[in-house]
């Protein structure tokens, strides 16, 4: 275990996770105005209609599929019966057609912010920076799993980058786990670090208040012409 | 009952010339911004004509508002929540900035850069959006006046309800203007649309606000509002939309619009309603139905129950007496002449418009008739269909009666009162023709005629329970321009917060009472502020200096 990867695999997640969550609390409490989805759909919709559902739902599988991957220990999915070879192929299949949609979404929108004139002068380089990054991290996780699967059966993650991943948050960090992954995995890993250090600090904020809460609220909202200020006590209304 | 209360306006659109002065007033003050260079707030349309943006009445094709499902229950036009949340990655119902316009500047540098030459220099015009050279081929009023008419205005999406008849007598044109802002509805689609919850209606006046620190610009609103009088400001992300001026009626003055209209056709006042019945009148079967299910909605300020009720629900007596003086009840009951826009959006519109009588008489002068005798009018009214047929689609959803009713009032009124002029006895039979007294028709002429300041705007103020905090809502740095000293924090406009006015004056006053000289300040050159000068030293100036050389105290 090299210092290295102690930096990599150990220093480096748990910045990135506090800057994630203590930038997203400074975020909220100091620019709730800036907290926008910044769309820019008015200037041009015929390729956004394509590409932002490709893109946005292509990332919520991914999502998804993380989710099941890097949270769920193999053990569990074999007591449910679920054999290696089965999640293998689940995981391959769904992965890569969600991975293309996402890929393929990203480009179009990557396509379009470039050669539509008012979407190009409306990007700010806060956001340039945070395409590269999104579209590394997707392009070198769906590499990753490419390569992987192409040299031969597949590289088995459930047994080093979900037990290093979960390590992380039971607060007994194992680097170990992860200095072994394969180098696609490693810059997969470390690229997807860095974009979530710069996450709340991008317009990527939009993701944290998806609107779940209209599904259930009523329709019309009625709210006090000031709700947060409560009369001081000796200023109440007379009666 | 759950009473509340509701600030809306009405239109007299007779008296309304087209001029944009509420228009231009309104974009001064709230859409001079970048990103809402395309937005107007207010904006006044010729009809008949396309309207801003283009055909924003052609329900079928922008699905703005409510309608009734299977089951006779309201849903939003343009899908339940699910879809909404579905289709929120991109909005299919969205109007792009060429639906309402692309709004340019002109290259006036040109005119000074140019090198000498034979010709002479263009300020060409440059898209703000793109700041491209543009071709300009649109704006908000692009068909003002019928401008570009045959072609334009069969386009119109009222005029296609009406009938073909229309395409025929476009000859013998009617026209009339219709000045329009957000409605501050009863049943805002607007609101039920934003997945956010950022939009809502107040519950003292009703006016509806988008809450600009909660809008995450998911644009469903945009596509919500029937009458397209939500914006999204493209720079900021922010869906924007008229404020009723709410820091202005809130100290009891009128909006801007108001304020600046020439033709003094608006009129602001109060109405009281029964929160509870809202959603069942919006939800009548029959479309034509809506406007009295809308009226039925609307309290009577003088029933002593009402007065109860609202006072329960904590309405305070001044607002209690703004509404029974209030114009706007008037209009819509007492003289029954105002009329909603579009009921049959469901949204059920507290802004009401007075029908304009003036294509009726113009036509009827036309034709070599007295275009103001009572008789005349009636017949004209009767048999002069398009307009009718025009309007109703309209105020009434369809109905030509109540529109018909009002322009035999405004008809009658204009007899009755020309004979008064010419010194004629009272004719209470054109009164009674159109079901009211020559008393009421005076009061009414009245009304729409003379009423200064105070009759057209009965506006209670804010309650003053809260003046003290008003100190601390705080209008904004004069410095907070862009690339200004006052451009707060990293993320531009209003990231981060002001320091409260209190602890300002706080250490300002400590400064005062506790410091040895008066502070000097630097950019007074050499000026003395009396009104801070407490009396502490002689600052340089303020004396003239003494005859005996004394030495200075």
């Amino acid at each position: 275990m090299s210092a290295l990867d102690v930096v990599l695999w150990v220093a480096v997640p748990y910045v990135a996770i506090a800057v994630f969550v203590l930038g997203h609390v400074w975020r909220y409490r100091y620019d709730k105005f800036g907290w926008t989805t910044r769309s820019s759909q008015m200037y041009e919709s015929r390729l956004l209609r394509i590409g932002s559902p490709l893109f946005h739902f292509g990332i919520l599988v991914v999502l998804l599929g993380h989710i099941g991957g890097l949270v769920i220990p193999k053990s569990w999915t074999e007591a449910a019966g679920v054999s290696e070879t089965a999640y293998h192929a689940t995981a391959v299949a769904l992965g890569t057609v969600a991975g293309v949609a996402t890929l393929g979404g990203l480009a179009i929108l990557i396509y379009r912010r470039r050669t539509v004139g008012p979407v190009f002068s409306a990007t700010t380089r806060n956001d340039k920076l945070m395409y590269v990054l999104l579209a590394l991290t997707i392009v070198l996780g769906l590499a990753a799993t490419v390569v992987a699967n192409l040299a031969g059966g597949g590289y088995d993650y459930r047994t080093t980058i979900s037990p290093w991943f979960r390590s992380i948050f039971y607060l007994r960090p194992d680097p170990d786990l992860m200095a072994g992954a394969p180098p696609l995995f490693q810059l997969h890993a470390i690229s997807a670090m860095a974009l979530f250090a710069i996450w709340p600090f991008t317009r990527l904020v939009h993701m944290l208040t998806a609107p779940l809460g209209y599904l259930t609220r009523p329709y019309i909202v009625y709210r006090s012409r000031d709700e947060r200020r409560a009369p001081r006590r000796g200023w109440e209304p007379s009666r | 009952m759950r009473v509340m209360a509701q600030l809306a306006m009405v239109m007299n659109l007779d008296k309304c010339i087209g001029c944009h002065t509420c228009s231009v007033t309104c974009k001064q003050a709230w859409t001079n911004r970048a990103g809402t260079e395309y937005v107007w707030f207010n904006n006044v349309e010729t009809r008949p004509g396309q309207g801003y943006p283009r055909t924003y009445q052609d329900q079928e094709r922008w699905k703005g508002g409510w309608e009734l499902n299977r089951r006779g229950r309201l849903r939003l036009r343009a899908g339940g929540r699910l879809k909404k949340l579905l289709t929120i990655f991109a909005n299919p119902l969205m109007p792009s900035i060429q639906d309402y316009y692309e709004p340019w500047t002109y290259d006036y540098d040109r005119l000074f850069s140019a090198p000498v030459g034979e010709d002479t220099p263009v300020a060409r015009p440059r898209s703000l959006i793109s700041g491209e050279p543009t071709k300009i081929s649109w704006s908000a009023n692009w068909d003002d006046n019928l401008a570009g008419g045959p072609e334009l205005a069969p386009s119109d999406p009222v005029l296609r309800k009406v009938s073909d008849q229309v395409r025929l007598e476009f000859e013998r044109a009617f026209m009339f203007y219709l000045p329009r802002i957000c409605e501050h509805c009863l049943n805002p689609s607007c609101v039920a649309s934003c997945p956010s919850g950022a939009l809502y209606k107040r519950t003292e006046d009703g006016i509806v606000l988008v809450d600009q620190d909660r809008c995450r610009g998911w644009r469903m609103c945009v596509t919500g509002c029937p009458y397209k009088k939500v914006y999204f400001n493209h720079r900021t992300g922010k869906a924007e939309k008229c404020t009723f001026c709410f820091p202005r009626v809130e100290v009891g003055i009128p909006t801007v619009c108001s304020e600046t209209c020439v033709g003094r056709l608006r009129y602001i006042g109060l109405v009281l309603y029964d929160a509870d019945r809202v959603a069942e009148a919006a939800a009548t079967p029959d479309e034509k139905d809506l406007y009295e299910a809308q009226k039925s909605v609307l309290l009577d300020p003088h029933d002593p129950r009402v007065q109860a009720a609202a006072r329960a629900s904590g309405i305070q007596e001044d607002w209690l007496e703004a509404a029974r003086r209030s114009p706007v009840y008037s209009l819509i009951f007492d003289y029954g002449v105002a009329l909603p826009l579009h009921p049959e959006y469901r949204t059920m519109p507290m802004v009401w418009y007075i029908p304009p009588l003036s294509p009726v008489v113009d036509v009827l002068t036309g034709t070599g008739n007295d275009g103001e005798d009572a008789g005349n009018l009636f017949g004209a009214i009767d048999s002069l269909r398009i307009p009718i047929g025009y309007l109703a689609e309209l105020f009434t959803a369809g109905d030509p009666e109540p529109v018909r009713l009002v322009l035999r009032r405004l008809a009658a009124m204009r007899s009755y009162m020309r004979r008064i002029n010419l010194g004629q006895d009272r004719d209470e039979s054109i009164a009674a023709a159109v079901g009211m007294s020559g008393r009421q028709v005076e009061d009414m002429h009245r009304l729409l005629a003379l009423a200064p300041y105070d009759e057209r705007y009965v506006i209670p103020r804010a309650h003053a329970e809260q003046g003290a905090q008003l100190e601390e809502l705080a209008t904004g740095c004069s410095l907070d321009y862009e690339g200004g000293p006052g451009m707060a924090g990293p993320f531009g406009e209003a990231s981060g917060r002001a320091a409260p006015i209190a602890v300002e004056s706080f250490h300002a006053l400590r400064e005062r009472q506790s410091g040895e000289e008066l502070e000097e300040a630097p950019d007074l050159r050499g000026r003395i502020n009396l009104l801070n000068w407490d009396g502490k030293g002689t600052p340089e100036g303020l004396f003239p200096p003494r005859r005996n050389g004394g030495e200075e105290k």
